[in-house]
Protein backbone atom coordinates (compact mmCIF):
# COMPACT_ATOMS: atom_id res chain seq x y z
CA UNK A 1 0.00 0.00 0.00
CA UNK A 2 2.77 2.41 0.97
CA UNK A 3 4.21 1.77 -2.60
CA UNK A 4 0.74 2.60 -3.80
CA UNK A 5 0.75 5.63 -2.36
CA UNK A 6 4.44 6.67 -3.14
CA UNK A 7 3.88 6.19 -6.58
CA UNK A 8 0.89 8.24 -6.47
CA UNK A 9 2.58 11.09 -4.85
CA UNK A 10 5.53 11.01 -6.96
CA UNK A 11 2.95 11.07 -9.98
CA UNK A 12 1.32 13.69 -8.60
CA UNK A 13 4.62 15.77 -8.57
CA UNK A 14 5.15 15.06 -12.12
CA UNK A 15 2.34 16.38 -13.25
CA UNK A 16 1.90 19.45 -11.06
CA UNK A 17 0.15 21.56 -13.38
CA UNK A 18 -2.32 19.39 -14.39
CA UNK A 19 -2.82 18.35 -10.80
CA UNK A 20 -2.92 22.14 -9.73
CA UNK A 21 -5.52 22.69 -11.96
CA UNK A 22 -7.78 20.05 -11.21
CA UNK A 23 -7.12 21.02 -7.68
CA UNK A 24 -8.40 24.31 -8.12
CA UNK A 25 -11.59 23.64 -9.73
CA UNK A 26 -12.05 20.67 -7.24
CA UNK A 27 -11.46 23.52 -4.43
CA UNK A 28 -13.81 25.93 -5.94
CA UNK A 29 -16.53 23.45 -6.33
CA UNK A 30 -16.25 22.25 -2.90
CA UNK A 31 -16.31 25.86 -1.98
CA UNK A 32 -19.18 26.65 -3.47
CA UNK A 33 -21.24 23.76 -2.13
CA UNK A 34 -20.22 24.35 1.03
CA UNK A 35 -20.95 28.25 0.83
CA UNK A 36 -24.42 26.97 0.03
CA UNK A 37 -24.81 24.90 3.25
CA UNK A 38 -23.19 27.52 5.47
CA UNK A 39 -26.60 29.90 4.06
CA UNK A 40 -29.00 27.08 4.15
CA UNK A 41 -28.25 25.90 7.58
CA UNK A 42 -27.56 29.96 8.59
CA UNK A 43 -31.40 30.19 7.71
CA UNK A 44 -32.78 27.56 8.37
CA UNK A 45 -31.64 28.45 11.94
CA UNK A 46 -33.17 32.01 11.46
CA UNK A 47 -36.52 29.91 10.48
CA UNK A 48 -36.23 27.50 12.94
CA UNK A 49 -36.13 30.12 15.10
CA UNK A 50 -38.96 32.30 14.48
CA UNK A 51 -41.48 29.72 14.22
CA UNK A 52 -40.59 28.44 17.72
CA UNK A 53 -41.94 32.69 18.12
CA UNK A 54 -44.97 31.60 16.53
CA UNK A 55 -47.39 33.22 19.40
CA UNK A 56 -50.24 34.74 19.82
CA UNK A 57 -50.68 37.91 22.10
CA UNK A 58 -54.18 38.78 23.35
CA UNK A 59 -54.57 41.73 25.16
CA UNK A 60 -57.33 41.98 27.78
CA UNK A 61 -59.88 44.35 29.13
CA UNK A 62 -58.57 46.18 32.32
CA UNK A 63 -62.35 45.41 34.32
CA UNK A 64 -61.52 41.61 33.96
CA UNK A 65 -61.68 39.51 37.15
CA UNK A 66 -59.35 37.08 38.49
CA UNK A 67 -62.04 34.69 38.00
CA UNK A 68 -62.76 35.19 34.04
CA UNK A 69 -58.74 35.12 33.99
CA UNK A 70 -59.08 31.45 35.55
CA UNK A 71 -61.46 30.38 33.29
CA UNK A 72 -60.14 32.11 29.89
CA UNK A 73 -56.67 30.04 30.91
CA UNK A 74 -58.22 26.82 30.73
CA UNK A 75 -60.36 28.06 27.29
CA UNK A 76 -57.08 29.05 26.10
CA UNK A 77 -55.41 26.01 26.65
CA UNK A 78 -58.18 23.56 25.42
CA UNK A 79 -57.70 24.76 21.74
CA UNK A 80 -56.34 23.08 19.17
CA UNK A 81 -52.83 24.20 18.06
CA UNK A 82 -52.09 25.92 21.09
CA UNK A 83 -49.32 24.56 23.34
CA UNK A 84 -48.87 26.93 26.05
CA UNK A 85 -50.47 29.96 28.06
CA UNK A 86 -48.77 32.27 30.02
CA UNK A 87 -50.31 35.10 31.79
CA UNK A 88 -49.02 38.39 31.59
CA UNK A 89 -49.56 40.66 34.09
CA UNK A 90 -49.23 44.74 33.26
CA UNK A 91 -46.68 45.24 35.60
CA UNK A 92 -44.75 41.98 34.69
CA UNK A 93 -45.08 43.46 31.03
CA UNK A 94 -43.56 47.07 32.15
CA UNK A 95 -40.69 45.34 34.33
CA UNK A 96 -39.67 43.34 30.83
CA UNK A 97 -39.84 46.79 29.14
CA UNK A 98 -38.03 48.48 30.98
CA UNK A 99 -35.16 45.94 30.81
CA UNK A 100 -35.42 45.83 27.24
CA UNK A 101 -34.76 49.23 27.08
CA UNK A 102 -32.62 50.31 29.52
CA UNK A 103 -31.95 53.82 27.80
CA UNK A 104 -35.90 54.85 28.03
CA UNK A 105 -35.63 54.00 32.08
CA UNK A 106 -36.20 57.08 33.08
CA UNK A 107 -39.19 58.07 30.91
CA UNK A 108 -40.84 54.64 31.79
CA UNK A 109 -40.30 55.20 35.44
CA UNK A 110 -42.06 58.79 35.51
CA UNK A 111 -45.11 57.30 34.40
CA UNK A 112 -47.63 57.62 36.80
CA UNK A 113 -49.89 54.75 35.89
CA UNK A 114 -49.12 51.71 34.30
CA UNK A 115 -50.89 52.19 30.42
CA UNK A 116 -50.17 49.01 29.53
CA UNK A 117 -52.79 45.77 29.63
CA UNK A 118 -52.65 42.55 30.74
CA UNK A 119 -52.30 39.72 28.44
CA UNK A 120 -52.01 36.58 27.50
CA UNK A 121 -49.18 34.81 25.57
CA UNK A 122 -50.26 32.03 23.67
CA UNK A 123 -47.79 30.21 22.04
CA UNK A 124 -48.94 27.64 19.07
CA UNK A 125 -47.29 24.37 17.85
CA UNK A 126 -45.03 24.06 15.60
CA UNK A 127 -46.98 22.51 13.14
CA UNK A 128 -49.28 25.38 12.89
CA UNK A 129 -47.68 27.70 10.05
CA UNK A 130 -51.22 28.08 7.59
CA UNK A 131 -52.15 31.42 7.78
CA UNK A 132 -55.94 30.39 7.29
CA UNK A 133 -54.94 28.55 10.34
CA UNK A 134 -53.72 31.00 12.22
CA UNK A 135 -56.49 33.61 11.04
CA UNK A 136 -59.03 31.24 12.29
CA UNK A 137 -57.46 30.83 15.91
CA UNK A 138 -56.82 34.22 16.47
CA UNK A 139 -61.15 35.43 14.75
CA UNK A 140 -61.91 32.55 17.81
CA UNK A 141 -59.94 33.83 20.25
CA UNK A 142 -60.99 37.29 19.70
CA UNK A 143 -64.51 36.26 20.44
CA UNK A 144 -63.84 35.65 23.62
CA UNK A 145 -65.48 37.69 26.14
CA UNK A 146 -62.65 40.23 28.20
CA UNK A 147 -60.57 40.08 24.90
CA UNK A 148 -59.77 44.03 24.03
CA UNK A 149 -57.19 43.15 21.04
CA UNK A 150 -55.05 39.87 19.02
CA UNK A 151 -51.74 40.39 17.82
CA UNK A 152 -50.90 37.94 16.26
CA UNK A 153 -48.02 35.91 13.63
CA UNK A 154 -46.57 37.02 10.39
CA UNK A 155 -48.07 35.25 7.38
CA UNK A 156 -44.88 36.07 5.76
CA UNK A 157 -43.40 33.50 7.69
CA UNK A 158 -45.79 31.23 5.31
CA UNK A 159 -44.70 32.79 2.06
CA UNK A 160 -41.10 32.67 3.07
CA UNK A 161 -41.31 28.72 4.14
CA UNK A 162 -42.26 27.88 0.29
CA UNK A 163 -39.46 30.09 -0.85
CA UNK A 164 -37.12 28.57 1.04
CA UNK A 165 -38.01 25.17 -0.22
CA UNK A 166 -37.28 26.28 -3.44
CA UNK A 167 -34.33 27.39 -2.10
CA UNK A 168 -33.66 23.87 -0.78
CA UNK A 169 -34.51 22.31 -4.31
CA UNK A 170 -32.24 24.85 -6.23
CA UNK A 171 -29.53 23.78 -3.62
CA UNK A 172 -29.87 19.73 -4.40
CA UNK A 173 -29.78 20.65 -8.57
CA UNK A 174 -26.40 23.17 -7.57
CA UNK A 175 -25.11 20.19 -5.85
CA UNK A 176 -26.05 17.97 -8.36
CA UNK A 177 -24.51 20.05 -11.00
CA UNK A 178 -21.24 20.87 -9.56
CA UNK A 179 -20.79 17.33 -8.25
CA UNK A 180 -20.85 16.07 -11.89
CA UNK A 181 -18.82 19.53 -13.08
CA UNK A 182 -16.12 17.77 -10.43
CA UNK A 183 -16.21 14.15 -11.71
CA UNK A 184 -15.71 15.55 -15.31
CA UNK A 185 -13.32 17.59 -14.58
CA UNK A 186 -11.30 15.12 -12.50
CA UNK A 187 -11.72 12.08 -14.96
CA UNK A 188 -10.85 14.26 -17.44
CA UNK A 189 -6.78 15.17 -16.21
CA UNK A 190 -6.93 11.20 -14.91
CA UNK A 191 -7.15 10.47 -18.49
CA UNK A 192 -4.73 13.14 -19.60
CA UNK A 193 -2.55 11.92 -17.40
CA UNK A 194 -3.04 8.54 -18.58
CA UNK A 195 -2.05 8.87 -21.88
CA UNK A 196 1.18 10.02 -21.02
CA UNK A 197 1.54 6.60 -19.45
CA UNK A 198 0.00 4.62 -21.82
CA UNK A 199 3.09 2.77 -22.86
CA UNK A 200 4.49 2.28 -19.74
CA UNK A 201 0.91 0.79 -18.74
CA UNK A 202 1.33 -1.61 -21.26
CA UNK A 203 4.82 -2.76 -20.80
CA UNK A 204 3.86 -3.23 -16.78
CA UNK A 205 1.30 -5.42 -18.34
CA UNK A 206 3.73 -7.38 -20.19
CA UNK A 207 5.42 -8.60 -17.42
CA UNK A 208 2.58 -9.46 -15.48
CA UNK A 209 1.70 -6.65 -13.59
CA UNK A 210 -2.41 -7.32 -12.76
CA UNK A 211 -4.43 -4.12 -13.41
CA UNK A 212 -5.36 -3.31 -10.14
CA UNK A 213 -1.70 -3.12 -9.47
CA UNK A 214 -1.37 -0.52 -12.40
CA UNK A 215 -4.87 1.28 -11.44
CA UNK A 216 -4.33 1.72 -7.85
CA UNK A 217 -2.17 4.55 -7.66
CA UNK A 218 -4.20 6.41 -10.26
CA UNK A 219 -7.35 5.56 -7.67
CA UNK A 220 -5.35 6.74 -4.57
CA UNK A 221 -4.59 9.67 -6.82
CA UNK A 222 -7.88 10.55 -7.57
CA UNK A 223 -8.87 10.02 -3.50
CA UNK A 224 -5.90 12.47 -2.74
CA UNK A 225 -6.83 14.99 -5.00
CA UNK A 226 -10.45 15.23 -3.87
CA UNK A 227 -9.41 15.14 -0.10
CA UNK A 228 -7.29 17.94 -0.36
CA UNK A 229 -9.38 19.94 -3.02
CA UNK A 230 -12.27 19.36 0.02
CA UNK A 231 -10.16 20.83 2.35
CA UNK A 232 -8.55 23.53 0.64
CA UNK A 233 -12.15 24.77 -0.72
CA UNK A 234 -13.68 24.33 3.01
CA UNK A 235 -10.68 26.76 4.66
CA UNK A 236 -10.74 29.15 1.75
CA UNK A 237 -14.59 29.42 2.41
CA UNK A 238 -13.65 29.47 6.70
CA UNK A 239 -11.37 32.30 5.57
CA UNK A 240 -13.84 34.26 3.83
CA UNK A 241 -16.44 33.62 6.52
CA UNK A 242 -13.81 34.59 9.01
CA UNK A 243 -13.37 38.27 7.41
CA UNK A 244 -16.67 39.01 6.44
CA UNK A 245 -18.62 37.02 9.29
CA UNK A 246 -18.13 39.68 11.68
CA UNK A 247 -20.10 42.17 10.13
CA UNK A 248 -23.04 40.55 9.23
CA UNK A 249 -23.13 39.28 12.89
CA UNK A 250 -23.38 42.61 13.63
CA UNK A 251 -26.33 43.36 11.27
CA UNK A 252 -27.68 40.12 12.01
CA UNK A 253 -27.16 39.27 15.72
CA UNK A 254 -30.47 42.00 16.40
CA UNK A 255 -32.12 39.06 14.37
CA UNK A 256 -31.68 37.27 17.22
CA UNK A 257 -30.01 33.97 15.77
CA UNK A 258 -26.14 33.36 16.13
CA UNK A 259 -24.67 33.01 12.77
CA UNK A 260 -22.52 30.07 13.18
CA UNK A 261 -19.84 27.72 10.52
CA UNK A 262 -20.55 24.08 9.29
CA UNK A 263 -20.58 22.15 11.91
CA UNK A 264 -17.50 19.31 12.17
CA UNK A 265 -19.51 16.53 10.71
CA UNK A 266 -20.48 18.08 7.77
CA UNK A 267 -16.79 19.66 7.05
CA UNK A 268 -16.11 16.04 7.53
CA UNK A 269 -18.96 14.53 5.33
CA UNK A 270 -17.67 17.22 2.09
CA UNK A 271 -13.97 16.15 2.49
CA UNK A 272 -15.27 12.61 2.58
CA UNK A 273 -17.41 13.21 -0.33
CA UNK A 274 -15.34 14.96 -2.37
CA UNK A 275 -12.91 12.23 -1.90
CA UNK A 276 -15.21 9.73 -3.17
CA UNK A 277 -15.60 11.94 -6.13
CA UNK A 278 -12.26 11.58 -6.91
CA UNK A 279 -12.41 8.11 -6.71
CA UNK A 280 -15.41 7.95 -8.69
CA UNK A 281 -13.54 10.13 -11.34
CA UNK A 282 -10.15 7.58 -11.09
CA UNK A 283 -12.91 4.60 -12.06
CA UNK A 284 -14.73 6.81 -15.06
CA UNK A 285 -11.45 7.60 -16.81
CA UNK A 286 -9.83 4.18 -16.26
CA UNK A 287 -12.61 2.59 -16.92
CA UNK A 288 -12.89 4.03 -20.77
CA UNK A 289 -9.25 4.05 -21.21
CA UNK A 290 -8.45 0.34 -20.35
CA UNK A 291 -11.27 -0.47 -22.95
CA UNK A 292 -9.69 0.39 -25.89
CA UNK B 1 9.02 -42.15 -26.29
CA UNK B 2 6.18 -39.99 -27.46
CA UNK B 3 4.73 -40.06 -23.90
CA UNK B 4 8.16 -38.82 -22.15
CA UNK B 5 8.46 -36.27 -24.21
CA UNK B 6 4.72 -35.08 -23.44
CA UNK B 7 5.16 -35.43 -19.92
CA UNK B 8 8.16 -33.24 -19.81
CA UNK B 9 6.85 -30.85 -22.67
CA UNK B 10 6.23 -26.90 -20.76
CA UNK B 11 5.54 -25.77 -23.91
CA UNK B 12 3.38 -27.53 -26.63
CA UNK B 13 1.98 -25.74 -29.61
CA UNK B 14 -0.32 -27.24 -32.10
CA UNK B 15 -1.23 -26.24 -36.14
CA UNK B 16 -0.63 -22.72 -34.74
CA UNK B 17 -1.53 -19.96 -37.60
CA UNK B 18 -1.16 -16.31 -36.76
CA UNK B 19 -2.09 -13.91 -39.36
CA UNK B 20 -1.66 -9.92 -39.10
CA UNK B 21 -4.27 -8.54 -41.43
CA UNK B 22 -3.27 -10.08 -44.32
CA UNK B 23 0.27 -10.71 -43.82
CA UNK B 24 0.68 -14.88 -42.59
CA UNK B 25 3.19 -14.48 -40.51
CA UNK B 26 3.05 -17.92 -38.94
CA UNK B 27 1.99 -21.24 -40.46
CA UNK B 28 0.91 -24.41 -39.01
CA UNK B 29 3.70 -24.42 -36.40
CA UNK B 30 3.63 -27.85 -34.16
CA UNK B 31 6.65 -28.01 -31.70
CA UNK B 32 6.94 -28.81 -28.24
CA UNK B 33 9.71 -27.02 -25.72
CA UNK B 34 10.75 -29.21 -22.93
CA UNK B 35 10.57 -28.52 -19.43
CA UNK B 36 14.94 -27.20 -18.72
CA UNK B 37 15.46 -26.93 -22.56
CA UNK B 38 17.53 -24.67 -23.77
CA UNK B 39 16.32 -23.97 -27.45
CA UNK B 40 17.31 -21.55 -29.85
CA UNK B 41 15.20 -20.30 -32.79
CA UNK B 42 17.08 -19.06 -35.73
CA UNK B 43 15.83 -18.17 -38.86
CA UNK B 44 16.13 -14.53 -41.22
CA UNK B 45 14.94 -11.66 -40.36
CA UNK B 46 11.09 -11.42 -40.77
CA UNK B 47 10.65 -15.24 -40.55
CA UNK B 48 8.47 -15.00 -37.75
CA UNK B 49 10.37 -15.64 -34.23
CA UNK B 50 9.46 -12.60 -32.48
CA UNK B 51 5.95 -13.32 -33.13
CA UNK B 52 6.37 -16.72 -32.14
CA UNK B 53 7.59 -15.52 -28.66
CA UNK B 54 4.91 -13.30 -28.64
CA UNK B 55 1.91 -15.65 -28.57
CA UNK B 56 3.90 -17.42 -26.13
CA UNK B 57 3.51 -14.58 -23.45
CA UNK B 58 -0.01 -13.40 -24.95
CA UNK B 59 0.87 -10.55 -26.05
CA UNK B 60 -0.61 -11.80 -29.35
CA UNK B 61 -3.70 -14.29 -29.75
CA UNK B 62 -3.51 -16.57 -32.12
CA UNK B 63 -5.52 -17.09 -35.16
CA UNK B 64 -5.92 -20.47 -35.22
CA UNK B 65 -4.59 -23.68 -33.97
CA UNK B 66 -3.80 -24.47 -29.48
CA UNK B 67 -0.92 -23.37 -27.38
CA UNK B 68 -0.27 -24.88 -24.26
CA UNK B 69 1.28 -23.79 -21.22
CA UNK B 70 2.22 -25.58 -18.34
CA UNK B 71 -0.77 -27.07 -18.78
CA UNK B 72 -2.76 -24.25 -19.54
CA UNK B 73 -4.96 -23.51 -22.61
CA UNK B 74 -3.89 -20.17 -23.66
CA UNK B 75 -7.01 -19.31 -25.55
CA UNK B 76 -8.96 -20.66 -23.00
CA UNK B 77 -7.35 -18.76 -19.72
CA UNK B 78 -9.30 -15.81 -18.06
CA UNK B 79 -8.29 -12.26 -18.21
CA UNK B 80 -8.03 -11.93 -14.90
CA UNK B 81 -5.38 -14.97 -14.77
CA UNK B 82 -2.85 -14.01 -17.70
CA UNK B 83 -0.74 -11.43 -15.23
CA UNK B 84 -0.23 -14.66 -13.36
CA UNK B 85 0.80 -16.24 -16.40
CA UNK B 86 2.82 -14.24 -17.83
CA UNK B 87 5.37 -14.60 -14.44
CA UNK B 88 6.03 -18.07 -15.44
CA UNK B 89 8.02 -15.78 -18.35
CA UNK B 90 11.12 -13.66 -18.11
CA UNK B 91 11.17 -11.61 -21.35
CA UNK B 92 13.88 -9.89 -23.16
CA UNK B 93 11.76 -8.08 -25.46
CA UNK B 94 13.46 -7.04 -29.11
CA UNK B 95 12.78 -3.82 -28.37
CA UNK B 96 14.02 -3.94 -24.28
CA UNK B 97 10.53 -1.92 -23.70
CA UNK B 98 11.80 -0.26 -21.07
CA UNK B 99 9.60 2.89 -19.37
CA UNK B 100 11.50 6.05 -20.90
CA UNK B 101 10.11 7.80 -17.34
CA UNK B 102 11.10 5.80 -14.65
CA UNK B 103 14.82 4.79 -13.52
CA UNK B 104 16.81 1.82 -14.18
CA UNK B 105 16.30 1.03 -10.38
CA UNK B 106 12.77 1.30 -11.11
CA UNK B 107 12.61 -0.77 -14.05
CA UNK B 108 14.04 -3.46 -12.86
CA UNK B 109 12.00 -3.69 -9.97
CA UNK B 110 8.93 -3.08 -11.13
CA UNK B 111 8.80 -6.75 -12.28
CA UNK B 112 8.82 -7.93 -8.50
CA UNK B 113 6.82 -4.88 -6.63
CA UNK B 114 3.94 -6.32 -8.98
CA UNK B 115 4.62 -9.56 -7.54
CA UNK B 116 4.12 -7.99 -4.17
CA UNK B 117 7.06 -8.47 -2.94
CA UNK B 118 8.47 -6.22 0.25
CA UNK B 119 10.66 -3.42 -0.18
CA UNK B 120 14.02 -4.43 1.53
CA UNK B 121 13.65 -8.27 -1.06
CA UNK B 122 13.15 -5.78 -4.11
CA UNK B 123 16.09 -3.94 -3.35
CA UNK B 124 18.79 -6.62 -2.62
CA UNK B 125 17.38 -8.41 -5.31
CA UNK B 126 17.65 -5.68 -7.99
CA UNK B 127 20.94 -4.67 -6.58
CA UNK B 128 22.20 -7.88 -7.16
CA UNK B 129 20.89 -8.63 -10.91
CA UNK B 130 21.97 -4.93 -11.49
CA UNK B 131 25.67 -5.81 -10.38
CA UNK B 132 25.58 -9.35 -12.48
CA UNK B 133 25.07 -7.39 -15.80
CA UNK B 134 27.26 -4.88 -14.48
CA UNK B 135 24.81 -1.97 -14.27
CA UNK B 136 25.34 -0.91 -10.69
CA UNK B 137 26.79 2.27 -10.95
CA UNK B 138 23.93 3.32 -13.21
CA UNK B 139 20.31 2.55 -10.63
CA UNK B 140 19.46 6.23 -11.36
CA UNK B 141 20.13 6.85 -15.10
CA UNK B 142 17.18 6.62 -17.39
CA UNK B 143 16.66 4.62 -19.98
CA UNK B 144 16.94 7.28 -22.99
CA UNK B 145 19.96 8.11 -21.71
CA UNK B 146 21.57 4.73 -21.88
CA UNK B 147 23.43 3.29 -24.82
CA UNK B 148 21.84 0.48 -26.65
CA UNK B 149 23.66 -2.36 -24.92
CA UNK B 150 23.13 -0.64 -21.64
CA UNK B 151 19.62 -0.58 -22.30
CA UNK B 152 19.83 -3.81 -23.44
CA UNK B 153 21.34 -5.44 -20.36
CA UNK B 154 18.79 -3.54 -18.34
CA UNK B 155 16.07 -5.44 -20.10
CA UNK B 156 18.03 -8.11 -19.55
CA UNK B 157 18.16 -8.11 -15.57
CA UNK B 158 14.52 -7.08 -15.46
CA UNK B 159 13.58 -10.65 -17.32
CA UNK B 160 15.43 -12.76 -14.62
CA UNK B 161 15.24 -11.00 -11.73
CA UNK B 162 11.75 -12.77 -10.91
CA UNK B 163 13.51 -16.29 -11.09
CA UNK B 164 11.15 -17.15 -13.98
CA UNK B 165 10.10 -20.72 -15.13
CA UNK B 166 10.71 -19.72 -18.56
CA UNK B 167 12.87 -17.26 -20.13
CA UNK B 168 12.32 -16.20 -23.59
CA UNK B 169 15.09 -14.11 -24.86
CA UNK B 170 13.99 -12.50 -28.58
CA UNK B 171 17.87 -11.12 -29.54
CA UNK B 172 19.23 -11.08 -26.47
CA UNK B 173 22.33 -10.03 -27.72
CA UNK B 174 21.98 -7.90 -30.55
CA UNK B 175 23.14 -4.58 -29.52
CA UNK B 176 26.09 -5.82 -27.82
CA UNK B 177 29.44 -6.77 -28.03
CA UNK B 178 31.29 -9.89 -27.90
CA UNK B 179 31.90 -9.23 -24.63
CA UNK B 180 29.06 -8.68 -23.12
CA UNK B 181 27.42 -11.22 -25.20
CA UNK B 182 29.54 -13.60 -23.73
CA UNK B 183 28.48 -12.19 -19.92
CA UNK B 184 24.80 -12.65 -20.83
CA UNK B 185 24.89 -15.80 -22.24
CA UNK B 186 26.37 -17.54 -19.35
CA UNK B 187 23.46 -15.50 -17.06
CA UNK B 188 21.12 -17.56 -19.26
CA UNK B 189 23.23 -20.64 -19.32
CA UNK B 190 23.38 -20.18 -15.32
CA UNK B 191 19.70 -20.14 -14.65
CA UNK B 192 19.11 -22.98 -17.56
CA UNK B 193 21.60 -24.96 -14.91
CA UNK B 194 19.09 -23.95 -11.91
CA UNK B 195 16.12 -26.04 -13.99
CA UNK B 196 14.66 -22.85 -15.87
CA UNK B 197 13.79 -23.18 -19.42
CA UNK B 198 14.93 -20.98 -21.95
CA UNK B 199 13.77 -20.54 -25.46
CA UNK B 200 16.30 -17.98 -27.35
CA UNK B 201 15.04 -16.33 -30.75
CA UNK B 202 18.03 -15.04 -33.07
CA UNK B 203 19.40 -14.66 -36.74
CA UNK B 204 22.58 -14.65 -35.55
CA UNK B 205 24.38 -17.63 -37.28
CA UNK B 206 27.57 -17.56 -34.95
CA UNK B 207 25.46 -17.39 -31.76
CA UNK B 208 23.22 -20.75 -32.78
CA UNK B 209 26.73 -22.57 -34.03
CA UNK B 210 27.97 -22.14 -30.46
CA UNK B 211 24.51 -23.40 -29.30
CA UNK B 212 24.30 -25.84 -26.27
CA UNK B 213 20.59 -26.90 -26.86
CA UNK B 214 18.32 -28.07 -29.41
CA UNK B 215 18.24 -25.96 -32.34
CA UNK B 216 15.31 -24.96 -34.77
CA UNK B 217 14.31 -22.83 -38.09
CA UNK B 218 11.73 -20.88 -38.77
CA UNK B 219 11.66 -19.43 -42.57
CA UNK B 220 9.27 -17.25 -44.20
CA UNK B 221 6.51 -18.52 -40.82
CA UNK B 222 7.06 -22.28 -41.04
CA UNK B 223 9.25 -24.62 -38.95
CA UNK B 224 12.13 -25.70 -41.40
CA UNK B 225 11.72 -29.63 -41.82
CA UNK B 226 15.14 -31.48 -40.78
CA UNK B 227 16.14 -28.54 -38.37
CA UNK B 228 16.32 -30.23 -35.42
CA UNK B 229 19.75 -30.91 -34.52
N1 LIG C 1 2.11 -5.95 -35.54
C1 LIG C 1 2.33 -6.39 -36.81
N2 LIG C 1 1.47 -6.03 -37.77
C2 LIG C 1 1.62 -6.47 -39.03
N3 LIG C 1 2.61 -7.27 -39.41
C3 LIG C 1 3.51 -7.67 -38.49
C4 LIG C 1 3.42 -7.24 -37.14
N4 LIG C 1 4.42 -7.80 -36.46
C5 LIG C 1 5.13 -8.52 -37.33
N5 LIG C 1 4.59 -8.46 -38.56
C6 LIG C 1 5.07 -9.15 -39.73
O1 LIG C 1 5.19 -10.53 -39.43
C7 LIG C 1 6.38 -11.06 -39.95
C8 LIG C 1 7.19 -11.70 -38.85
O2 LIG C 1 7.66 -10.71 -37.98
P1 LIG C 1 8.59 -11.01 -36.74
O3 LIG C 1 8.78 -9.77 -36.00
O4 LIG C 1 8.04 -12.17 -36.02
O5 LIG C 1 9.96 -11.43 -37.47
P2 LIG C 1 11.34 -11.82 -36.79
O6 LIG C 1 11.66 -13.19 -37.22
O7 LIG C 1 11.31 -11.54 -35.36
O8 LIG C 1 12.33 -10.80 -37.51
P3 LIG C 1 13.63 -10.08 -36.89
O9 LIG C 1 14.71 -11.08 -36.91
O10 LIG C 1 13.87 -8.97 -37.84
O11 LIG C 1 13.27 -9.63 -35.58
C9 LIG C 1 7.12 -9.91 -40.63
O12 LIG C 1 6.92 -10.01 -42.01
C10 LIG C 1 6.44 -8.67 -40.09
O13 LIG C 1 6.37 -7.69 -41.08
MG1 LIG D 1 12.17 -10.27 -34.11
Amino acid sequence: MFFHIRKALTDIRENRFLNTVTLFTISLCVLNVCAFCLLYINVQDMFDNWKKGLRVMVYLTPELTDARRQEMTSQLKDMKDVQAVRFISKTQALALMKERMPRQTSLLENLRENPLPDAFEVTLTPQVHSPGKMESLAKTIESLAGVSDVEYGRPWIERFSRFFNLFKLAGYGLGAIFFMATIFITANTIRLILYTRREEMQIMRLVGATDSFINMPYYLEGIIQGGVGGLVGIGLLYGVFSLMGDQFRETLSAEMVKIRFLPLSICILMVCGSMATGLLSAFFSLKQFMKR
Amino acid sequence: MVTTTEKSAIIRMFHVHKRYNTKQALADITLDIHKNEFLFIGGPSGAGKSTLLKLLYLAEPVSSGQILVDGMNLSRIPRGRIPFLRRKFGVIFQDYKLIPTRTVYENVAIVLEACGQSRGVVEKKVRNMLRVVGMEDRLKAYPPGLSGGEQQRIAVARAVVGDPDIILADEPTGSLDDESAHVIFELLARFYLRGATVVVATHDRSLIGSAIGRVVHLREGRLDSGSES
